[in-house]
């Protein structure tokens, strides 16, 4: 079986985030650039498959400057057998559209079984690209899984919507996409990133995938909200529930 | 005036979802509402009326034996349908599960444009321009879509007023049968309808519990709280990984984003993560015993106390004044 998994590295969410004033764009040296917490899992889900049928392939697929290979390089030292970066300056800036025709476009020469991502980033939150990939590819999507299934060329799941759960199925090829509910990744061991120096990364430019680079959506302007400052606080002496509540009546909030 | 075509995702059970009232709104702003549903039979004539009273002038109602039993395909085939007969000018749906599935799957079918999670949509010298909330508020973003359909995925609770009421204009179609490989839904489990709690998303204003709880059985501070403010409840990651309240309570980077007019936190530490959820509620309140804890860095009254000596007096408080 083969297996690629998505991968975005985006800006480390334990710091303020920040977008370039100008463009709108991504400030990417404002912070340290990680592997997205949902997508790191996306790859465990992949990793676990692996780990119980030796002969199922594992690749990364990510879109991202050339800082991204460190992402790549990562997720190879935790146990994925190749990588492939789409990579080209003409994409920076690129939108919906484009990002998930690029990564369509590198997908449809993989032969994946499976496609596993994140159900959204941490930074676009958009929740739509493994949605449009799988329309390119017309492949079924189960999106929002919390658990995964993966046995004999079909994969069955538990999927979250706002009403409750859906029991869902799709027979492979799909896509899938999983949620912050499922296993943390695992970390590199010393093994891993000895090996991770010799798998190989295959980097594909727009132009290669057949893509074009011009968005449809633009950004007509930003504005930063100022932040919020402190306001008054009071330690408890036994009196601060009345205080509470006073404060509550005066601001007309009860 | 132009068309807008907005998603409705009526539940397996034919129920009219919360966030009709929201798209609906600002399909109005923008042109004349035409909602789209999918059925496995003819639609309900109590759907029909509430779609009407939240403003959908026009229902465009596809009908299929697969409504329920295929994932996602059909509400996409019936957006298509709709897009087709009625050339809108934009089309809407929420930024739920399958509504942005469906509208991504709709911009590939149709070459549109994407705008995703806006909180707000207004026509500008004849343009569609959406207004996102990004980082947790940090930033307000204006885009649009300049040359093709704009497909837009709406955050919902993020739109307050309602449309005025129409008598809405039904065109049924017969979807064909879905072609290629599908996702088939083999059973649904639906969460209980919580009606004596507003929803989260929405909600005017959020008791929230954190680690500090301590417990899933302690978590009923929280809730009582809650109640006596008539508020709805959410929760730090930290208190929904432990188990105290499910996932869908969760607000901050990953989970539900809330502004409402007041936000209670009750023993949370106040992470960054979790700040992005929430920080943009018109005045914060926190109960934490650690003075130094970063909540009250955004908190407009911050109490350094314990939460379980406090917010019973504070529920007692609110008893004696009603
Ligand atoms: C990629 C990523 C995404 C994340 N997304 C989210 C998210 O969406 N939402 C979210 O909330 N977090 C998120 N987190 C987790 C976040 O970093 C914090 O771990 C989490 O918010 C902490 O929750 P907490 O404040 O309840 O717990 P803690 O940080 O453990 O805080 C508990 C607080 O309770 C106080 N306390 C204890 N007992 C009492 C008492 N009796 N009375 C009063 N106070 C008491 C303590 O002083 C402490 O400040 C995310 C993390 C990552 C890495």
């Amino acid at each position: 079986m083969k297996i690629v998994v998505l991968i975005k590295q985006v800006p480390d969410t334990a710091e303020e985030r920040r977008l370039e004033p100008d463009t709108g764009r991504l400030d990417r040296d404002a912070n340290e650039p990680v592997i997205d917490e949902i997508t790191e899992r996306a790859l465990e889900l992949a990793l676990t498959v692996k780990d119980k049928d030796k002969s199922t392939e594992v690749v990364v697929l990510t879109m991202g400057p050339s800082e991204a290979s460190k992402a790549i390089r990562k997720a190879l030292s935790m146990g994925a057998d190749s990588g492939i970066h789409v990579l080209d300056d003409a994409l920076s800036g690129a939108d919906l559209t484009i990002t998930s025709a690029a990564l369509a476009a590198a997908l449809r020469n993989t032969d994946a079984d499976l496609v596993i991502a994140g159900n959204e980033s941490t930074d676009g939150r958009a929740g739509i690209v493994p949605a449009m990939i799988a329309e390119h590819l017309g492949y079924p999507l189960l999106g929002s899984l919390l658990s995964a299934d993966i046995t004999h060329g079909m994969v069955t799941g538990e999927r979250q919507t706002e009403a409750g759960t859906q029991n869902v199925r799709a027979p492979f090829p799909a896509v899938l996409t999983v949620t912050e509910g499922f296993d943390e990744a695992r970390f590199p061991n010393f093994k891993g990133i000895m090996g991770a120096k010799r798998k190989p990364v295959a980097t594909l430019s727009a132009s290669e995938l057949g893509v074009g680079s011009t968005p449809r959506s633009s950004v007509l302007d930003l504005a930063e909200r100022p932040a919020r400052a402190a306001g008054r606080k009071i330690v408890d002496g036994g009196a601060a529930a009345a205080e509470l509540v006073d404060f509550l009546t005066a601001q007309r909030l009860i | 005036m132009p068309n807008i075509v907005v998603l409705i995702e009526l539940t397996h059970t034919g129920h009219v979802p919360a966030s009709a009232r929201g798209l609906l709104a600002v399909a109005a702003r923008l042109g004349t509402p035409v909602a789209v549903t999918v059925s496995a039979g003819a639609l309900d004539p109590v759907t029909i009326a509430v779609l009407g009273g939240l403003g959908a002038a026009r229902i465009h109602a596809a009908q299929t034996e697969a409504a329920h039993t295929v994932l996602g395909t059909p509400m996409v085939d019936a957006l298509a349908d709709a897009v087709a007969a009625h050339a809108p000018s934009a089309v809407l749906a929420a930024a739920s599960v399958d509504g942005r599935e469906a509208a991504g799957r709709l911009a590939v079918r149709t070459g549109g444009g994407v705008l995703a999670d806006v909180v707000d949509a207004s026509l500008a010298d004849g343009r569609i321009v959406t207004e996102h909330s990004v980082f947790g508020g940090s930033y307000t973003v204006h885009a649009t879509v300049p040359d093709v359909l704009p497909i837009i995925t709406v955050r919902s609770g993020a739109v307050d007023d309602q449309a005025p009421a129409a008598t809405p204009e039904v065109t049924t179609v017969q979807l064909a049968p879905a072609t290629g490989s599908q996702t088939t839904i083999d059973s649904y489990a639906d969460a209980p309808e919580n009606l004596s709690r507003p929803e989260l998303r929405g909600a005017a204003t959020v008791v929230s519990g954190g680690r500090g709880l301590g417990s899933e059985e302690n978590f009923v501070l929280v809730e009582q709280l809650a109640d006596a403010l008539g508020a709805a409840v959410g929760a730090s990651r930290a208190a929904v990984d432990a188990g105290f309240i499910s996932q869908t309570a969760q607000v901050g980077q990953t989970g539900v984003s809330v502004s409402p007019q007041l936000y209670v936190a009750l023993g949370i530490s106040g992470a960054i993560q979790h700040r992005a959820g929430m920080q943009t509620a018109k005045t914060i309140v926190a109960i934490n015993q650690d003075e130094d804890a970063p909540i009250f860095e955004i908190a407009d009254l911050g109490i350094v106390g314990d939460v379980f000596t406090v917010v019973p007096q504070v529920i007692e408080l609110l008893k004696n004044r009603s």
